[in-house]
């Protein structure tokens, strides 16, 4: 399967001004009082519980669909739910002009697509980019189209570890790989 | 070329040529996990490896801080989940009586200058108070780490921050902290790492550099480094950790992405206003906030110095009534402590709460939690919208805690 491509209908997350929220930290997008919860199935309907306007977020999406956010998505603490409650709610990629280091690291080594883009701002800004719009990206060039508007934008590419990791399926499965050699 | 700081720890754990952002692959010297995040470890190593051993146990431990003793059945069982892994495994836990994990690594010399730690807390950068790349991952890193011993980082850059001025009591360590982090914000230090230099913080001590350096995270960087000292620093760690303090240093011609200067003349103590930990403001522009609780402890501000320096200001006193002061110390060694030498009777009879060592309310543990509408001024890390419950939760020192429980709303240590 061809894995380096992704298609899918994005969710913008903007705050009342219309502007990409910034600085959604682990507990806006997964509260501390859930971690108790191992089974990445149950963690979904938690995503984005904690965050002003968006606690309905698990209901609204759909699989497939692409996040948009704001620089410093996934700032604050190492839990691996935040990145686990969109892969149970089977959320295709996240694009933001920057990323928390941790949460980066954990979507990379959970196989989860991240993208980072740091025209993002301004493309939201001049509408280029909308939720509902559907959107094709391809992880190793970059290259993004807005399938709706036929408009054209650049995220930066995977590097060669998130790739190698992604296609292999997380870490885990990237690491019996490498050891078999 | 040079190489700066965390050039240096990266390199002496790898083969491969390292400078700045590129991705490498490192060796740990030491792979933790706590109670959160541990039990998902557990689950994810048995699920990769069943009982293969984990690459070498020496380096390997359990360190249970989060809600200790637990107060939920399920605290209890995740646990125990990783109690009954590490004994197959024949893992060390540093168990719910031990503190702050970051802490008991210090204490216990595991995490020592230029030495590469990874745990399940994202403060675990605080490690750079002694020298050391500590960095806190998500629990399938930590598993990944514990089966090969490895983990692959991109290099980050450094940004060279240039504190110029000094200040004096009752303007502490905590003010510092907070007036970097204003002035630095989430972005300037985002994904970098800070080597932080000047009279300033020269002089820190060892509980000084932790609040300093545990912060970092609130920076949104990666670790900070305090590389100058003096003679007194060096046997204050050497006697606290039981081993060699040294440090790397910098090349001269080593590469900083960034260069600055933060002015810190005759700073007066800093609050950082909800919600944000970088909304930092002078003590003096939030007079009258009127509070209903105090908190002193974490990894930020839990150390017998800190708890010292409250006591100091609580002693013979009473807290004023209608408000609770929360005590908890870092660790078990500081529980110790505070108990010899009197600081823990001279809260008690202020009227403050003593609880055992851990991280309390920052992570949903025993105390330190707010309720809807209540003001709450803490020397944590975190003021969050959300994070310690319903309430608003100021960020400041432990002497500014301490003055503003005695008179019942946000005072300047000076003013008691």
């Amino acid at each position: 399967m061809e894995k380096s491509f992704i298609s899918g209908r994005i969710w913008v997350l903007l705050d009342q001004n219309k502007r990409l929220i910034e600085d959604i930290d682990t507990d806006q997008i997964y509260h501390n009082a859930f971690l108790h919860i191992t089974e990445v199935s149950q963690m979904g309907q938690y995503a984005l519980g904690n965050l002003e306007g968006w606690k309905d977020f698990s209901k609204k999406a759909s699989p497939g669909d692409v996040l948009i956010a704001g620089r410093n998505f996934g700032a604050g603490s190492s839990r691996q739910h935040a990145v686990g409650c969109f892969i149970s709610l089977k959320i295709g990629l996240i694009i933001a002009p920057s990323f928390g280091a941790i949460y980066f690291r954990n979507a990379v080594n959970s196989g989860f697509p991240v993208l980072r883009c740091q025209e993002l701002d301004e493309l939201v800004a001049k509408k280029a980019l909308e939720t509902g719009d559907e959107i094709k990206v391809n992880f190793r060039s970059g290259e993004g189209l807005n399938v709706s508007r036929n408009t054209h934008f650049k995220a930066e590419p995977m590097s060669a570890v998130q790739y190698d990791i992604y296609e292999a399926g997380g870490l885990f499965n990237y690491g019996k790989r490498i050891s078999k050699g | 070329m040079g190489k700066t700081i965390i050039e240096k720890i990266i390199q002496d754990h790898t083969k491969e040529e390292v400078k700045a952002e590129k991705i490498v692959w490192m060796d740990l010297d030491i792979r933790s996990a706590r109670d959160f995040g541990g039990p998902n470890v557990v689950k994810n190593y048995e699920e990769e490896y069943g009982d293969a051993p984990v690459a070498d146990r020496k380096k390997t431990f359990f360190t249970f801080d989060l809600c200790v003793p637990p107060s939920s059945l399920r605290y209890a069982d995740n646990q125990q989940i990783c109690r009954e892994f590490a004994r197959g495994q024949r893992i060390e836990v540093f168990d719910v009586d031990r503190g702050i994990g970051s802490h008991v690594l210090m204490e216990e010399g595991l995490a020592r200058a230029a030495s590469t730690v990874v745990g399940t807390d994202s403060h675990l950068n605080i490690l750079g108070a002694v020298g050391s790349f500590g960095q806190g991952m998500g629990d399938v890193d930590i598993t990944f780490a514990f089966k090969t011993g490895k983990t692959w980082f991109e290099v980050p850059q450094t940004v060279k921050v240039l504190i110029k001025g000094s200040f004096s009591s009752p303007t502490t360590a905590k003010d510092l902290t907070l007036y970097i982090l204003k002035k630095l914000g989430t972005k300037k230090a985002a994904l970098k790492a800070v080597e932080l230099y000047g009279e300033a913080v020269r002089g820190l001590d060892l509980p000084g550099r932790i609040t300093l350096c545990s912060m970092v995270t609130e920076m949104a960087g990666i670790i900070g480094f305090v590389p100058e000292f003096g003679d007194s620093l060096k046997a204050e760690i050497e006697n606290f950790s039981g081993t060699i303090f040294s440090p790397h240093k910098a090349d001269e011609d080593c590469s900083y992405s960034d260069t600055l200067e933060i002015d810190v003349s005759g700073l007066s103590p800093q609050v950082a206003v909800p919600f944000a930990p970088d909304n930092v403001q002078d003590v003096s522009e939030l007079k009258g906030v009127k509070i209903d609780s105090g908190f002193i402890g974490s990894c930020t501000n839990g150390r017998t110095e800190d708890l010292a320096l409250a006591s100091q200001i609580l002693k013979g006193k009473k807290i004023k009534e209608g408000v609770t002061l929360k005590v908890v110390p870092a660790t078990k060694r500081v529980y110790k402590e505070i108990l010899e030498r009197g600081i823990l009777e001279d809260l008690f009879r202020s009227g403050a709460i003593i609880s055992n060592p851990g991280c309390s309310g920052c992570a949903e543990g025993h105390i330190g939690l707010t309720g809807k509408g209540e003001v709450q001024v803490s020397t944590g890390n975190r003021n969050f919208a959300g994070k310690q419950g319903k309430g608003k939760t100021y960020l400041a020192s432990p002497a500014v805690v301490a003055a503003s429980c005695l008179t019942g709303h946000i005072t300047n240590p000076k003013d008691v």
